[in-house]
């Protein structure tokens, strides 16, 4: 479905459709243009290759009983994230956040360890903060613009960009947001989310959460409120930029010292999400290329060695690095499995990941920043040892006494390879998804276009009326 | 009224919220947590219902027998209906989290399930 709307979109141009009939401003508006079209495409994606793996191994000691409730919440979830993706109203996506991040915590919740509570119970707080920070930025949006459509809140808000009231509601919307993503300060939900939840919901949520709320921000910096207001007034950029650096290097220090195959791979999304924030930063079409490229790129790698700890876990029932030995022999297409997803994390050429980083350390050259280019190659290095780690406990460790010696059942392994297969296709060729991205990132600069546009005509504007009396001074503005 | 004053429902907005966060991160025990994280969403709910108020404006339903009356703004009252559905789904979550911590834990205060976590590791 996800497929047909991209070749639509990429043919007719944006579809939308109105909810209960109501045109906007006033009603919701549905609009799949070409980057929604390309999330869709992967969140379906991921979904349809978790889905089969479902929660019926034994290992992941959900009780029978409580399979429908995984099943409920995991289609509430996509649920929420497709209508994330696809709504145009700024409030229908804290509605729909809302949804998809209160099933998040049910299936969090519902791992072995007694910690996927405690877990659960930090991303709901975390969460819900984040959740309601984002509502009172879309308040007082509203506040100022009276519209809650996002094309409309665009154009009313490139009259009153510098008021105060815009740049709170700006701080806002990017924190909630932010915390939702895991940006570097404010990640500390997901390490033990991700840790302690059944592995599969592991594979979707790191293959679709976090991915879903980056194109929201990316959205809504770019489209709601203009590249020109986030980087050239705010200079967001320069805040941006640093934490992006910071959380790409200490994500994968801490993903070098985890003795937990999935509190690493958990760790390396952080770092993950700090090469996405880092591409947003650059504020360049180019860098929203390569940002929308490696979220497809990450969510294919990511899933697929979520689904490959699930497969190790179904056997060994252990996720322990020091537990792996002799992996390598004991379940050798498991493990080649997860030699391909390391080598995309890494970024060795002939994979997904080299793409990204391809596009990503390109767009940083482009815009000037060789010493971002840089940390990104550096930043790699870092991938490579913890990636070595895994891979050296499986080639080289001893196998525990009475090791189990079977290959995981085939209905695991089909869907974890469909997933890191697709990361060596999309690595070799890579035309479809750099032409989606790159096409998304044109149609959503777009906005960033118009944005300069308008905003040096103010600027000249401003220019003549600075002479005139009632002319707004700051002072008038702050106290409004 | 004018000035900081005439904006008291700010005021009473942010007051409220920064006491919920306040609960929200200082409170050991779980469930007082969870009420923190409810008066916090409780003080959005403010925030956009003052923002309705239209000076002198009565209740948005259609009048005839006054000439041009003037109507508050009824959508924020309609959103926070929503936001207010969501705000109960989530403290419900929540507190179920909590109850099935207990049974877990023996126990609803944070450090002493980071006590117990600590030992097991």
């Amino acid at each position: 479905m996800a497929l047909i709307s991209l070749d639509q979109v990429a043919q007719l141009g944006t579809l939308t459709y109105y909810l209960g009939g109501w045109e906007p401003p006033w009603g919701i508006e549905y609009r799949i243009d070409r980057t929604s079209a390309l999330v869709l495409v992967v969140v379906t994606g991921i979904a349809s290759a978790v889905i089969p793996i479902g929660p019926g191994e034994k290992s992941y000691q959900i009780p029978g009983h409580r399979h429908a409730m995984y099943y409920a919440a995991f289609l509430l979830c996509l649920c929420g994230l497709l209508g994330m993706t696809v709504t145009a109203d700024a409030f229908n996506v804290f509605v729909f956040l809302e949804i998809s991040s209160l099933s998040t915590y049910t299936l969090i919740g519902l791992g072995s360890n007694r910690r996927a509570l405690t877990a659960a119970f930090n991303y709901l707080i975390m969460g819900t903060v984040g959740g309601t920070f984002y509502l009172i930025g879309v308040g007082l949006l509203y506040q100022m613009t009276g519209s809650l459509n996002m094309a409309d809140i665009a154009t009313r808000l490139s009259e009153m960009q510098s008021t105060r009231t815009v740049v709170v509601a700006f701080a806002f919307v990017t924190m909630g947001l932010a915390v939702k993503l895991a940006v570097f300060p404010v990640h500390q939900w997901l390490p033990n989310a991700y840790a302690y939840s059944p592995s599969a919901v592991s594979a979707f949520l790191a293959g679709t959460g976090t991915k879903v709320v980056y194109y929201l921000l990316a959205r809504i910096l770019m489209t709601v409120f203009g590249a020109a207001f986030v980087f050239d007034i705010l200079g967001f950029d320069r805040l941006l930029m640093p934490i992006s650096l910071v959380a790409m290097f200490a994500g994968s220090v801490a993903a070098i010292y985890q003795t937990d195959l999935k509190r690493l791979l958990a760790y390396s999304s952080i770092a993950q999400v700090g090469y996405l924030t880092l591409a947003l930063s650059l504020g360049t079409t180019e860098g929203i290329a390569a940002g929308l490229l490696h979220m497809f790129n990450h969510a294919l790698m990511k899933g697929g060695l979520f689904l490959v700890v699930a497969c190790i876990v179904c056997r060994t029932g252990s996720s322990q690095i020091s537990e792996l030995g002799g992996l390598a022999r004991r379940m050798p297409m498991t493990f080649a499995a997860l030699i391909v997803g390391g080598f995309g994390l890494i970024g060795v050429p002939s994979t997904v990941g080299f793409i990204s980083k391809w596009y990503l350390v390109s767009a940083a050259l482009g815009s000037g920043s060789y010493v971002v280019a840089a940390l990104i190659l550096a930043s790699s290095l870092l991938a490579v040892v913890y990636v070595w780690k895994i891979v050296e406990a499986c080639v080289f460790g001893k196998a525990p006494e009475g090791a189990p010696q079977e290959e995981a059942p085939l209905g695991m392994l089909i869907p974890t390879w469909a997933l890191l297969g697709a990361t060596l296709v999309f690595g070799l060729s890579a035309d479809f998804t750099t032409h989606a991205a790159t096409s998304a990132a044109e149609q959503l600069s777009n906005g960033v276009k118009t944005a300069k546009l308008i905003s040096r005509e103010r600027r000249q504007l401003h220019a003549h009326t600075l002479a005139e009396p009632n002319a707004v001074t700051p002072a008038q503005e702050s106290g409004q | 009224m004018s000035g900081y004053l005439g904006l008291w429902h700010y005021w009473a907005t942010i007051a409220l919220s920064m006491l919920g966060l306040y609960t929200l991160i200082a409170k050991n025990n779980l469930v007082k947590k969870m009420m923190g994280l409810s008066i916090f969403q409780v003080s959005v709910i403010m925030l956009y219902v003052s923002m309705a108020k239209v000076t002198g404006g009565t209740a948005p339903i259609l009048r005839t027998d006054i000439e041009n009356p003037v109507y508050s703004n009824p959508l924020p009252h309609v959103l926070m209906l929503t936001a207010i559905v969501v705000g109960v789904a989530t403290t419900a979550v929540g507190l179920s989290l909590i109850v099935r911590i207990r049974e877990e834990y023996g126990t609803s205060e944070d450090d002493e399930i980071r006590a117990i976590d600590r030992e097991a590791m």
